[in-house]
Formats: structure tokens, sequence, C-alpha cells
């Protein structure tokens, strides 16, 4: 039961979508019962790596090559929790936001799609069935990205899905390349037999550059923000906070496990490192100057994202040894809290978004206001999103700031310093609209259903992520923090 | 080994040619014909690579891959095909909206049929 759970993750969802497109009357109910069901067997996954370590699984009864190999380590065991955790709370949401409305029938199927493949990429152990997740995460994050209908939200959709078959098309060119030289697609073969030649550069270089295109890498980014600002809520969160993280732990699980450090050198770092500054500081100001709320929330998405590939040079110029464990864990809790502080503050925006029937962020102040806890957890997100202690990118930043004094790389401080204080500016403008002169309602919850997901949510990011960040150590293998 | 080799540069030639129609063209029917026929240089790659020698059996694993990549490919043409005609739909909507209210008689040229990357 403990290797053979692995494809449960997987499977389930599966058979969500075809129950929920089969059964459209009972689609809430069923739909509720397979969240909890994914959730359930993604945290059974994560468990069971906690307490066994590495977890491995054939399916199909063929062998490698041509079984599909399904594998879990502390990195892929940590994710799975954040896709599990952030989906079920996305699926409760959605449950009372698309309530008596024609597009539920679309959303659940679709959603659980997302949902399959989201776990497919962290589960999968060989290069070419991570491509044909990708792709289907592409084709099911367009589609419930489009499903408001509206003109805005299509274009800005087909070209998502334009961009991320360019993404993955390239992906998949760099993926031919090693199998041409190797013969092999399974990660662990591959990594213990590939040389630092010029054909697993340029393959490096295609794959890289496929999916920092998904990864919205800044100058990439541009197909982000109006896709994730005209999606509805809970797929805005779903998008934000989990799948352009896939394409990030990809890029990771290339660096660390598959390529030579002959080639993950210190310019390729930090070509990386560059860009990743590049877009904490465009993002953070583009978010400073966005008029509408999901707009400022997608723009600090980019930033955010910037903020991981700053960990690459990092990583590089630390030797192996507790100070690079720390680095990797400290990467992995920072992707971990802003995908909760994010899907916290998109549904809380969306809460906001059908109060007021707008999110221009200069007009919200009474909606916001009337609403308490969906106002805290906006409030909550965004400490998480500056790094504000005791959240868990508070730690994060401050093992990466450790990491850049003592690699001798004092430029990153700056963009990091920069960047918080951005973040502080564009979360503070929104919060300073929510104190007015409104009288204020008595009770702290107005719509229990459709506000404590959001709340929990963000409360997750700085409290479990932020006070009870030790256990990622421990689950990716490492020692304890050494601040 | 030749044939092989040359089977293989025609894929990457592909490639490279698909890519430049994909990012230089507007029209998104050619975008999605560039983008198949990056796809079919990489399916050519994979081909190639199968090639074990003439009168030996090829390697099964890369036709499999390209069978599951026609599929894919043929899913994410169809799904943009399915998104640009809502597109038009929705776009043909707002200018008969637009045409309407100011009362004048013929419609307004549809940008929809130019997809058009973001100026920012």
């Amino acid at each position: 039961m403990t290797s053979t759970s692995l494809f449960l993750p997987v499977a389930l969802p599966l058979l969500g979508a075809l129950l929920v497109t089969a059964l459209p009357r009972k689609m809430p109910i069923l739909g509720a019962l397979a969240a909890l069901a994914t959730s359930g067997s993604g945290l059974w996954v994560t468990t069971q790596t906690w307490l066994h370590g590495d977890l491995g699984l054939v399916l199909g009864g063929w062998g490698l090559p041509l079984g599909i190999g399904l594998a879990a380590d502390g990195l892929s065991a940590a994710l799975l929790a954040m896709s599990s955790l952030v989906g079920l709370g996305t699926s409760v949401y959605a449950i009372g936001y698309f309530a008596g409305s024609e597009r539920c029938t679309h959303f659940w199927p679709l959603w659980f799609l997302l949902w399959a493949s989201l776990n497919g990429v962290f589960l999968a152990a060989d290069l070419f069935n991570l491509y044909v997740m990708l792709e289907l995460l592409g084709l099911s994050a367009a589609a419930l990205g489009a499903l408001t209908g509206t003109r805005e939200a299509l274009a800005a959709n087909l070209r998502y899905l334009l961009v991320g078959l360019l993404g993955s098309i390239t992906y998949l060119l760099g993926v031919a390349l090693l199998y041409t030289g190797y013969g092999t697609l399974d990660i662990g073969l591959l990594g213990a037999r590939i040389q630092p030649t010029p054909l697993a550069a340029t393959a490096l270089v295609l794959m890289v550059a496929g999916l920092a295109l998904k990864a919205a890498l800044f100058p990439m980014h541009f197909w982000l923000p109006p896709a994730h600002a005209n999606a509805p809520a809970p797929v805005s969160a779903a998008l934000s906070a989990l799948v352009v993280k896939t394409a990030f732990y990809l890029i990771l699980r290339l660096w660390l496990d598959l390529f030579p450090p002959a080639l993950t050198n210190a310019a390729a770092a930090f070509v990386l490192g560059t860009l990743g500054a590049g877009a904490v500081l465009w993002g953070s100001w583009r978010a400073l100057r966005a008029e509408r709320l999901k707009l400022l929330a997608a723009y600090s998405t980019v930033a955010q994202i910037g903020y991981l590939f700053l960990f690459f040079p990092l990583l590089q110029a630390t030797p192996a040894g507790a100070a690079r464990d720390d680095l990797i864990a400290a990467c992995v809790l920072m992707a971990m809290t802003h995908s909760f502080a994010k899907a916290g503050f998109f549904l809380a925006a969306g809460l906001v978004q059908q109060k007021a029937g707008h999110d221009r962020i200069d007009e919200l102040g009474g909606a916001a206001q009337s609403m308490p806890a969906t106002t805290f957890s906006i409030a909550l997100a965004g400490s998480a999103l500056i790094g504000l202690p005791p959240s868990g990118s508070f730690i994060a930043k401050w093992v990466m700031m450790r990491g850049a004094f003592e690699t001798g790389q004092w430029w990153w401080l700056i963009i990091i310093g920069a960047g918080t204080l951005l973040a502080a500016a564009y979360i503070f403008r929104v919060l300073s609209r929510a104190f007015g002169l409104e009288p204020t309602p008595q009770c702290f919850v107005t719509d229990a259903r459709a506000e404590i997901p959001a709340l929990l949510l963000a409360l997750a990011s700085v409290v479990l992520l932020g006070l009870a960040a030790g256990p990622i150590w421990s689950l990716l293998g490492f020692e304890g923090v050494q601040a | 080994m030749n044939a092989a080799f040359l089977y293989g540069s025609a894929g990457i030639l592909l490639f490279a040619l698909g890519l430049w129609s994909f990012l230089v063209h507007e029209p998104l029917l050619r975008k999605l014909i560039g983008f198949n026929i990056m796809g079919s240089g990489v399916f050519h790659l994979f081909i190639a690579v199968a090639h074990n020698g003439d009168g030996a059996a090829p390697d099964p694993v890369p036709h499999a891959l390209v069978l599951t990549g026609i599929v894919v490919a043929v899913s994410a043409t169809a799904l943009a095909l399915a998104l640009n005609s809502r597109l038009e739909a929705a776009a043909a909507k707002a200018s008969d909206a637009e045409a309407g209210s100011r009362g004048a008689p013929e419609r307004a040229p549809s940008s929809a049929h130019h997809l058009r990357w973001p100026s920012q």
C-alpha cells in the first residue's frame, strides 16, 4: 500500500472528472467528494514519503522504459501537499462560487483534469510523461481560464494556450535531443549517464527556455496578467498558486537532479538570477500601478516567481552541505508560501468583486469593510507576500539574504530589499481603502462557506508555513535550519 | 547512420521553420500551422533516433512517444480553434451592439481574426 498508493493522486481526480461529467445533476456533491478523496490521497502520499523515504512505482506491469514510472521524493511530496491543500480550499470555495450557474457543469470536469495533471507533474519520473502532463495542464488551464466567456478572457486564454504550446514543444525538442544522446528518458538513469557535451547543453537551454516561458519568467511574463486577472476567482487562484509552480518545479528538478554541475554553471545561474531580479522589480512596480485588484494579484505573481529564480545563483555558488540544503528548503518554502497566500488572496478578491460588482481598487472601500473576514484574509495573505514575520516567506527571504552574504553576491540583497518595499507599498495601498468611514458590521464572518477557505489558506501561509516550517526540512531529508 | 542523420537534421530544420512562422505571423491559423510543423520536426527527430540500421527492428519507445505526441498536438490545435471561434462570436456580438447603438448599418471590422500579441 505504500508505493502502490502513488497512482491515487493522479487516478482519483481523473475518476472525479469522469463522474461529474456522467452525472451532472449530482455535480456539487460528487465534486466535493472527489476533491476530498484527491486531497486525502495527496496527503497520504506525502505522509508515506515522510515515513518511508523515496517511493517509486511502474504502472501497468510493463517494465521501464515502456511502463509509466511514478516517483515521490521530498521535493515532490512537499509540492503534492501544497496542491492537495490549496486544491481542497479552492474546491470548497468553488461550490459556493458557481452555485446555480451554468458554468458549474464546465468547471468541475476541467478542474479535476487540471488537478490530475498537476499531481502528475509532481509525481512523473520520466521526461516524456512530464511533457504529456504539462500539455494536459496547459489545455485544461486555458479552457478553465476562458470560462467567463468574455472577449478579454477568451483572447487572453487563447494567447495563454499558444504560449504554453510553444513552451512545451521547445521542452520536447530538448527531450528528443537527450534521448538521441543517452537513450533513456528516466530522470534517475539519465542523471547518471549524462555528460557535459554540447548536445546536453543545447537540451538544457531548450528545456529551461520552454519551461521559463510557461513559468512566466520576466520578460516572458506578458501572457500571465491578462489570463489570470480575467479568469473566475477559483480558477485565478489555481492558476496563480499552482499551475505556474509546476514549470518552476521542473526547472528546479532538472537543475538539481539531471544536468551535471559543469552545465548548471555560474553563467547559466546568473542569467536565471538576473531575469528573476527583473521579474521582482517589474512585477512589483506594475502591481503598484494596477487599477484592478485581480490585476494587482497577477502582477504580484510575476514578482514572486522572480524571487524563486534568485535562488539559482545562490545555489550554484554554495558548496554541497548544510548551507545549500537550507537554500533548497527555503526555495520550496517560498514557493509553498506564495501558493497558499496567493490562493487566499485571489479567493478573497473574488468575494470583494462579487460584493462590489467590480474590482477597481480605488472604489472598493465600502465592499471590503462590510466583509471583515475577507479583508482580514487579504491582509494576512498580503503580509506573506511582503515577507513579514512570522510568514513562511520571511524565513525564506532570511535564508536567501544570508546565502547572498555568504557567497558575496551582495547585489541580490538590493533586489530583495527593493522588491519587499514595493510589495509593502502595493499591499498597503489595497488595505488603506478598507478603513473608511462606513459602519462596520457586527459579525466577523458574513458568508462562512465562501470566506472560510480564503481565510484558512491565508492563515496557512502565515502560521502553518511560518511558525512550523521545520517539517519541510525533514521532509526534504535535511538537518534543521541553521539561522 | 547517414540516413538517420539526414532525417534528424531535416527535423531540426522543420522545427526552426515552424518556430519562425509561429513567431512572425499574426493570424491564428498560420501560428497553428507553424506549431504543427514544429511538432512534426520533433517527431522526425524521434523517428530518426528509432532507426537501428537497415534490417534491424527499430526502437519502439520513440514510436510510442510520437503517437502520443500526435494525439496531444491534435487536441491542442482543436482547443485553439474552438477558443478562436468563440472569440470571433464574442467580437461579432460586441461590434453588432456597437453598430446598433450608433445606428450604422455596416459591421465594424473584427479584430479577432488577427490575434495580437500584447504591446507591453
